[in-house]
């Protein structure tokens, strides 16, 4: 009998291209997702090599970051940007790369895409220039950011140097209640175990309320796994992976896909395999989430309290409480609920799914964005886009006074115009509340898309179970 | 990539924890297609007026700062975004080494790759070096040891193959394109599931 193994050290066992004494393995990437923002020092670096792309076939591209959200009738107001994307689609025709340009009718953002089109599969090693690209994890696909000189790396040999990564298991058992969803799971993570709680570590989120979200939900919650600072999250495929990958264009067909299910259904980890770390959350006990402060660590259920720097031991962690707060102009002590906010932002590779837009929906229908609030609603690709008009969404968010935007990155990271002022505070379904990360001054709390649209409602902090 | 061996330098303080890649250059300054000018974009928002004229208390734009080849930071640095521009912006402003108590992952792995050491040592030679902000650290990358100026040395952990780059002052690419035969052999067995007729 071989040793039981989690997914995560299978993964990498069927992986492994080299392992030379004095280097770390060298591990084959079977995709490779490409944006605008992280690769064109890469595609610089491969001239001046004189080098071509190794795996053309398994690289894919897309614009997301810099790409404006608004009407496709107005040109691209930033040259910077322009020349940005124009380099990038120029980049991608020049190597031999499949890529989605602007305007292109499939253009999305670069997570939510690479499952959208079946490029995401199980059992896969998935990488881009993106620290989001943990979202593929969702399907039991290993599935990590790296930076520009890696991109390069991959697009010249298809490998990487790697080392190995701890294991971690995060089990998540029960059942969510009403108002509560999977970006409550994440953020309850996030603040439980610290923004480098899971340094050095791959997720494995496993228990009963893990198998029973959504592809979309799983998602994600796989998305956020950077921001507890492990690499990669993943969840091990079952039924409900295999049901959304069948028919998808990159999806293997026929017997293929027969094969396919079959290797898939070997990766789950094996009864007796261990982990170097674990944590539980009980599903059952949680509450929608939302954070303080200005990182995603600093979160609380929504009914609770700011914490106090006084309470606080270490004296760099105080400190930086304390910096937060001012950023933030938020008192230790007080609830958030009821504090104003000046826009909402439903969007992001963590929350831009239909399954978000339609939750969004469901709390906007018969109501109005409250006065004096700016609420952005960006679908993650143009697909969706088409299937939320389909559905009448787009309706449902316009009679609320919300705004329909063309997908991207959008106000996630404010690199296209979509931004916060100086002072503004946002309700956002987006990954990430660092200072200025939405705009230069701007402060974020994170949320679950039922949160921001029932505090877009209020034009205050809300929580979604209190609405009539 | 340029070769990194011994150091001896004064030090910059920033003693606040968790400072992410946001703020070591925010996203808007992303848009470049190359990797020129960003040393002037190092910490953007913290540095500059809303009108672009520089903060004199920012510890950045005080003159004494400008030799000064390393970094002190509080814990987790260079956690976010994966953007290497964060250390292409550190060394463009002249740094060479961060001290820290732990590093995100992707920053780490992207400044070894960009000839900026991050070396992480015990909390109570953090706190010492704080609270001794005028004093000069030793560096040597061959022994592995960062040297106080109260004459402690402690030694740091390197990936042997990385600390072989930077003493070499060589890349990883060079490395990987000699395993070309490692490569095809491991595709000629692969088994792909991509349906790449789409």
């Amino acid at each position: 009998m071989s040793k039981p193994r989690t997914i995560i050290e299978k993964i990498w066992d069927q992986h492994l291209v080299a392992e030379n004494p004095g280097a770390p393995a060298l591990i084959y990437i079977d995709l490779h997702l490409v944006h605008e923002v992280t690769s064109p020092q890469a595609f610089s670096g491969l001239r001046e090599r004189g080098l071509k792309v190794r795996r053309p076939d398994l690289t894919f591209g897309t614009v997301d970051h810099s790409s404006p959200t608004h009407s496709f009738s107005l040109p691209i107001l930033d040259t910077v940007a322009e020349t940005q994307i124009n380099q990038f689609e120029k980049n991608c025709t020049e190597f031999g790369i499949p890529h989605f340009g602007y305007k292109h009718e499939k253009q999305g953002i670069v997570h939510v895409i690479g499952p959208e089109h079946g490029l995401t599969q199980p059992g896969m090693t998935v990488v881009c220039g993106d620290s989001h690209t943990a979202t593929h994890g969702a399907f039991g696909a290993l599935a990590f950011g790296i930076g520009t000189s890696q991109v390069e790396h991959v697009l010249a040999t298809q490998c990487l140097l790697q080392q190995k990564s701890q294991t971690y298991e995060v089990r998540v058992d029960g059942t969510l209640k009403p108002g509560v969803s999977a970006k409550d799971i994440i953020l309850a993570l996030i603040a439980k175990i610290g923004i480098g709680g899971g340094t050095g570590c791959v997720f494995e989120f496993t228990g009963s309320a893990i198998r029973s979200l959504s592809m979309e939900e799983r998602m994600t919650v796989c998305n956020m796994a950077i921001e507890a600072g492990a690499r990669a999250g993943l969840i091990a495929p079952d039924e409900t992976t295999f049901e959304f990958l069948k028919g998808r264009t990159y999806a293997p067909k026929g017997a293929d896909w027969d094969a396919a299910v079959e290797r898939w259904k070997q990766l789950p980890t094996d009864p007796g395999a261990t982990y170097d770390k674990s944590v539980t959350i009980d599903a059952d006990a949680l509450e929608p989430m939302i954070t303080f402060g200005t990182n995603p660590g600093m979160g609380m259920p929504i009914s609770g309290h700011i914490p106090d720097p006084a309470s606080y031991s270490d004296p760099l962690e105080r400190d930086s409480l304390i910096k937060a707060l001012q950023y933030m102009n938020l008192e230790a002590g007080k609830p958030l609920t009821g504090q104003p906010v000046n826009v909402v932002f439903v969007g992001s590779c963590t929350n831009s799914r239909m399954s978000d837009l339609r939750a969004a929906a469901s709390v906007l229908k018969g109501r109005k964005v409250a006065p004096g609030v700016r609420m952005m609603v960006v679908p993650g690709s143009q697909i969706i886009k088409r299937q939320a008009e389909a559905e009448g969404l787009d309706k449902v968010f316009k009679e609320a006074g919300a705004d329909w935007r063309e997908a991207g990155c959008s106000m996630c990271i404010a690199m296209n115009g979509d931004q916060l002022s100086p002072g503004e505070y946002s309700v956002s379904t987006s990954n990430r509340n660092f200072e200025g990360r939405q705009g230069k001054g701007g402060r974020t709390f994170l949320a679950s898309p039922l949160t921001a649209a029932a505090s877009a409602v209020t034009g205050k902090v809300t929580d979604v179970r209190s609405l009539s | 990539m340029a070769k990194f061996t011994t150091l001896e330098s004064k030090f910059v303080s920033m003693g606040i924890d968790n400072i992410d890649t946001d703020q070591i250059i925010p996203a808007r300054f992303l848009k470049t297609i190359s990797k020129a000018g960003l040393g002037d974009q190092l910490f953007y928002d913290w540095r500059y007026e809303a009108d672009g004229s520089p903060k004199a208390d920012f510890i950045l734009n005080q003159e004494a700062s400008k030799s000064k080849a390393v970094l002190l930071a509080g814990d987790n640095f260079g956690c976010g975004s994966s953007r290497e521009h964060a250390p292409w912006a550190l060394t463009q402003y002249g740094f060479r080494a961060v001290i820290s108590t732990s590093f995100a992952d992707i920053f780490k792995g992207n400044s070894l790759k960009n000839g900026l050491l991050p070396i992480v040592v015990p909390k109570d030679i953090q706190d010492w070096l704080f609270a001794n902000p005028d004093s000069t650290v030793k560096i040597d990358l061959a022994s592995q040891t960062l040297t106080i100026a109260d004459g402690r040395s402690v030694t740091f952990p390197v990936d042997p193959f990385m600390k072989h780059c930077l003493l070499e002052g060589v890349d990883e690419l060079g490395y990987i394109l000699q395993q070309g035969p490692a490569i095809e052999a491991f595709e000629a067995k692969r088994v792909g599931s991509l349906n790449t007729l789409a």
